[in-house]
């Protein structure tokens, strides 16, 4: 994975609430392959009237969108289901960030397990942040480091949980840190199966 | 474990403490997986595997239910479009290739894997269960510690029966209070997600406890766990009980004999101590719930019945009236419209959330003898549930009243299998989530309790069912 660790880029505002995972990626799209890229399928219902052409007031369809790493938006961003495909769509979209004052944990986890920074914001700064972006269009800096983010002349915190900033960082992958231990896990079945019998099922009939 | 005075605990740090395999110096803990259920959609996870030449570790731990993209109108798979077919075909593959268990499309005991994992006794008290779906927080009614996960965790788990993981806050919502006739498990849970908001759990471990809890039926039980995830939940849990121990006694793969004796007697501790801490506590009074429906494009968006439309204009918080706007517009409603007065086009019983066997009587009990005004599909959540509905006439009393009686899958909640809600039509549906395009592209939906759908299908609009009641509910 690709460590986080300070990233500058022009920001896209969404100042929309509740943006659940079926908005992000609907869910006739998740039959395709992820090596399609499914970039294309990100907020598609937002993106495209119903003849598939853009609509041309949506934030994501503005100039200058397509090369945005960092994402804004409203409370409770990427509520609802578990499709991984809601952060492979940001994620192949250009998205490295986004920043809102709440997530769906199923979501920043998945994010986190694909590079994405889910950054939490009080929701007075994710309102100034939007309203800046809105009126100055200038670049942001996300600092995963310090937990800062800069724009013009403002700098404002982010919160992001402590285990998933050092995973971001280091761009590690669980299971290269899980590799080492299988032994571990192998002592922990024998001595559950001998505690929790009725725990075990026989294999597939 | 340990002997000597310990620290008080709530039932999910039991459940949780008893599988940590190792603990990071970061505070992340490996968590063993006793149950993982997989469907179509893990084909992202099976797919890694494939890339790493890896085997799945215990396959005998690992459960593949067919459900996302099942048809529910034909048992013949080369009658529906090829590349739904081929989702399942995929998840049959997949399966078959690392010896996996699995309730197939042409498995009579296929359904909704969060109907089959409790029908089938897969489901226990006190263990930890995954699945790559938001909606296993299902399995928490028996209190087990079951949450969704993302595809990269699916793999992970797959490959070591293991999952890292932070603990969350924990939450407990006390719900005292006995409610009144018509009021269900849905209604409480979508009072509780009102209440404190989509996100409101976001970061918690729920324990649902009370008089009005106590009192379900593991039905109603799995319902309100099922809703958990909708206030942002990690989980929801329900201490097990003598009502849990008389579901699982006598399930297929449930433990039997003396073994079932033996877990009983452990499952007997699985209960939060008296003086056991929690992050945050909310209390709700039975008494004071009523029929609830949703209005809007989040499960938040939930009033009774007796209530109107919000104004957005009498909205102080900026951000709240801007997401009422959106949701009056996206949902084709007017300020101040009376809940009552809403007129439903079409409307959908089943889904994860309500389409057992108990769900399938509340609303016939409102449908025997009555027509339904507008279109609907009946869908129970599993093959087994069928079956059952049908030796109890449910389906002579829902197709009698105009509905549709088709097989078992998630179908219109999801709409992945084709059953779509058309665009700009209003369903009353039994299912989890209202959210924009949910029900298909423009599709407008309504939460509500399967005994609510029916009453609306009557009428033809949002109905309070106690005006419908008949004796002896």
């Amino acid at each position: 994975m690709t460590p986080f660790d300070i990233i500058t880029t022009t920001a896209c505002a969404l100042p929309l609430a509740s943006i659940d995972t079926d908005q992000l990626i609907p869910a006739r799209f998740m039959k395709r392959s992820r090596a399609d890229g499914y970039g294309q399928y990100l907020l598609y219902d937002m993106r495209f009237d119903d003849n598939g052409e853009p609509r041309p007031d949506f934030p994501l369809n503005a100039a200058g969108a397509q090369e945005a790493a960092v994402l804004v938006a409203r409370r409770n961003f990427g509520a609802g289901s578990s499709r991984e495909a809601a952060v492979y769509a940001l994620a192949d979209f250009g998205f490295r960030c986004v920043i809102a004052p709440s997530f769906g944990d199923i979501f920043a986890s998945n994010a986190v397990n694909n590079g994405v920074l889910p950054a939490k914001v009080s929701e007075a700064d994710a309102e100034e942040i939007l309203t800046l972006l809105q009126t100055t269009g200038a670049d942001v800096t996300v600092d995963l480091r310090d937990s800062l983010i800069r724009l013009g002349n403002r700098t404002f915190t982010f919160s992001v949980d402590p285990i998933w900033r050092t995973k971001l960082l280091n761009g590690w992958d669980d299971l290269d840190l899980t590799a080492s231990l299988t032994g571990d896990i192998a002592g922990f079945e024998q001595q559950d199966a001998a505690a929790r019998p009725w725990v075990q099922l026989q294999g597939r009939d | 474990m340990t002997s000597g005075a310990r620290q008080p605990r709530t039932l999910f740090d039991k459940v949780w403490d008893a599988h940590v395999v190792t603990r990071r110096e970061d505070g992340a803990d490996l968590l063993f997986i006793d149950r993982h259920l997989v469907h179509e959609g893990s084909f992202h996870a099976f797919n890694k595997l494939k890339d790493k030449r890896a085997k799945v570790r215990r396959p005998d731990l690992t459960i593949g239910v067919a459900d996302h993209y099942v048809p529910t109108r034909t048992r013949i798979l080369g009658e529906i479009a090829p590349d739904i077919a081929g989702m399942i075909r995929q998840l049959d593959d997949n399966c078959r290739a690392h010896d996996i268990r699995i309730f197939g499309f042409d498995d009579p005991r296929q359904g909704i894997v969060h109907v089959v994992g409790p029908e089938q006794g897969l489901t226990l008290p006190g263990l930890t269960m995954v699945c790559g779906d938001s909606h296993t927080s299902t399995h928490g009614a028996f209190g087990a510690l079951a949450f969704g996960i993302g595809a990269s965790e699916v793999a992970h788990v797959l490959l070591t029966q293991c999952l890292w993981q932070k603990r969350p806050k924990r939450m407990r919502i006390t719900v005292d209070g006995a409610t009144a006739p018509g009021i269900t498990a849905k209604d409480i849970a979508l009072s509780i997600i009102a209440r404190i908001g989509a996100d409101g759990a976001q970061g918690h471990a729920i324990e649902y406890a009370g008089s009005a809890i106590r009192a379900l039926s593991m039905e109603g039980r799995l319902t309100l766990c099922n809703l958990s995830i909708e206030s942002g939940a990690r989980c929801g849990m329900i201490a097990p009980d003598e009502t849990t121990f008389a579901y699982v006694e006598g399930r297929p793969l449930a433990p039997a004999g003396e073994m079932f004796e033996r877990a009983v007697a452990a499952w007997h501790d699985l209960a939060s101590d008296a003086d056991a801490a929690f992050d945050r506590a909310i209390l709700l009074d039975g008494r004071d719930i009523a029929p609830t429906v949703t209005w809007g494009i989040s499960p938040e968006d939930a009033l009774p019945i007796g209530a109107s439309v919000p104004d957005p204009a009498a909205i102080d918080d900026a951000s709240r009236a801007s997401h009422v706007r959106e949701a009056l517009d996206y949902m084709g409603l007017t300020p101040g419209q009376a809940l009552a007065a809403i007129r439903i086009d079409r409307v959908f019983i089943g889904s994860c959330t309500n389409s057992r066997i108990e769900d399938l009587r509340a609303a016939a009990h409102i449908l025997d003898g009555r027509k339904a005004r507008v279109p609907g599909l009946v869908s129970p959540g599993s093959h087994l549930v069928k079956q059952q509905a049908e030796q109890e006439g449910l389906d002579r009393i829902f197709t009698d009243a105009g509905l549709d009686w088709v097989g078992s899958g998630c179908s219109m909640c999801v709409g992945m299998n084709g059953d779509l809600v058309p665009a700009g039509e209003r369903c009353a549906s039994t299912t989890n989530r209202n959210f924009k395009g949910r029900q298909g592209p423009g599709a407008r939906t309504h939460l509500m309790s399967p005994a609510m759908a029916a009453a609306a299908a009557v009428t033809g609009h949002l109905t309070d069912v106690r005006t419908m009641l008949r004796s002896g509910a």
